[in-house]
């Protein structure tokens, strides 16, 4: 929800792709890619249908699985067989980006900060991107593979305080929750233990998967990690939101287990200053 | 150390997974990176970088029959930092592959989350959240597993209770049925 309104807000104009299914992610993948690339096409086959020049997703595996397609359609080979599975025609002329590039690249990061009406101000916040959004560089084409800075540089003109967060990469291990719920709590427990490390008042995602994962389970992280962690969970766009001048209910901050009040009431004091 | 019978150098497998992955293992010179950076080795029963090499050395069994395939999350740190370019993370999902056919999976659990959920998409077109979440608990044998996070995000709209199928379920079958087909299953 809070993509759509900073999207809005921005001047991007987002249409739905009809009908859209699921990208088959990394259960696809492990099974075999033309499955895989078949299921991510059928969504870029709807959007060329409609006209669309790029597919715009809030997350990373999507993206990645609309990559992967991407990059099997240029081969002669594989697009005949993925278009044996469709039901619509997959020519691969479209791209796909993520919300988090289209806004940096290309609304631009003075463009945002100018529309700001309440900056971030009083906000210490830790940039966490998440393992593939950037990486490997060579499908991603987007911002650093090892340290990343887009978000860092979007929250920073907004007014954040924005320190240097070394686990911006590391695996929250979200994929894995059902059946390896002990590995996931380790994984994730070091991210949010270093975020709280730096003096983090919340930590900023750029993968919704990421965002509920590392949100959701800092209950279980706090009764069998032996840390305790209680930390609020943002994604990129809430804080974009929040500058922009929506309410914290207008992104959807009411929506979450950890309670962003403590990271609100902070910047609220901060702005009456 | 490890003594190796060269009769048990399977040349098969390694060009198989080659072909597979796309990738050439002989390019691996064992400089661990791939494990220095894997925020899995904690879990893994065979480092990465001892996989490659036991992939060039044609050890299919043990590899094949490894828990860390199943451990590693696709989070492509490897791919990213191998200074030989090999796409170390697509060469483990090749194995996956690979173990999926030969019937040695050994993370049972991971394959059927991966199985649930692929199977909820073939059903709704989406993926129906609750349904994978409880016919993934019961198949798993621990009904109330997560139980703890049901008041987390009951009433905040965050999931529907029912399925919704999408327009387009009977394209979405016909993806997977063609698949099926085209793989002799």
């Amino acid at each position: 929800m809070s993509s759509r309104k900073v999207a809005e807000a921005l001047g991007i104009e987002l249409v739905e792709v009809e009908d859209w299914s699921c990208c088959g992610s990394t259960p696809a993948h492990t099974v075999d890619h033309l499955l895989y690339g078949a299921l991510a096409a059928r969504n870029l086959a709807i959007a060329e249908k409609m006209g669309l020049a790029t597919v715009v997703t809030p997350c990373p595996s999507c993206l990645v699985a609309f990559k992967s397609a991407l990059e099997m359609v240029q081969d002669d080979g594989k697009r005949k067989e993925l278009n044996e599975l469709l039901d619509l025609p997959f020519q691969g002329e479209i791209q796909s980006k993520s919300l988090l590039q289209i806004i940096y690249e290309e609304v631009g990061v003075e463009a945002v900060a100018q529309r700001a009406k309440r900056p971030l101000e009083g906000m210490r916040l830790a940039p966490y991107y998440g393992c593939i959004l950037t990486r490997p560089p060579k499908r991603a084409q987007f911002d650093d593979p090892e340290n990343p800075i887009t978000m860092d540089r979007i929250l920073e003109a907004l007014g954040a305080e924005v320190p240097e967060f070394p686990f911006k990469t590391e695996c929250c291990g979200a994929a894995f929750g059902l059946p390896k719920r002990e590995l996931v709590l380790t994984l994730s427990a070091k991210i949010l233990e270093m975020a709280q490390e730096i003096g983090a008042d919340a930590l900023v995602v750029a993968c919704p998967l990421c965002q509920q994962n590392l949100d959701l389970r800092q209950g279980q992280i706090t009764s069998r990690e032996g840390v305790s962690v209680d930390l609020p969970v943002l994604y990129i766009t809430q804080l974009v939101g929040l500058a922009l001048g929506f309410s914290p209910r207008e992104v959807g901050l009411d929506k979450h287990a950890v309670s962003p009040n403590r990271l609100l009431k902070k910047w609220e004091e901060k702005l009456k200053e | 150390m490890e003594i190796l019978d060269l009769g048990s150098i399977d040349r098969h497998f390694i060009r198989a997974v080659e072909e597979e992955s796309g990738q050439d293992v002989s390019h691996c010179y064992q400089c661990g990176n791939c494990t220095a950076g894997c925020p899995l080795s904690f879990a893994y029963d065979i480092p990465v970088h001892q996989i490659m090499r036991l992939i060039q050395l044609g050890q299919k069994e043990k590899v094949l029959r490894s828990h860390a395939i199943w451990l590693c999350a696709t989070c492509e740190t490897c791919t990213t930092r191998c200074p030989c370019e090999v796409d170390v993370a697509r060469v483990m999902d090749t194995l996956r592959i690979m173990a999926r056919r030969e019937g040695t999976v050994s993370e049972e659990g991971v394959r059927r989350f991966y199985d649930t959920f692929l199977d909820s998409v073939k059903r709704h077109g989406r993926l129906y959240e609750v349904g994978l979440l409880m016919r993934y608990n019961l198949l798993s044998g621990r009904p109330f597993a997560d139980a703890d996070l049901g008041p987390k995000v009951l009433g905040k709209g965050k999931l529907h209770f029912l399925p919704e199928n999408i327009k387009g379920v009977e394209a979405i079958k016909g993806i997977f049925d063609r698949f099926a087909k085209k793989r002799g299953a």
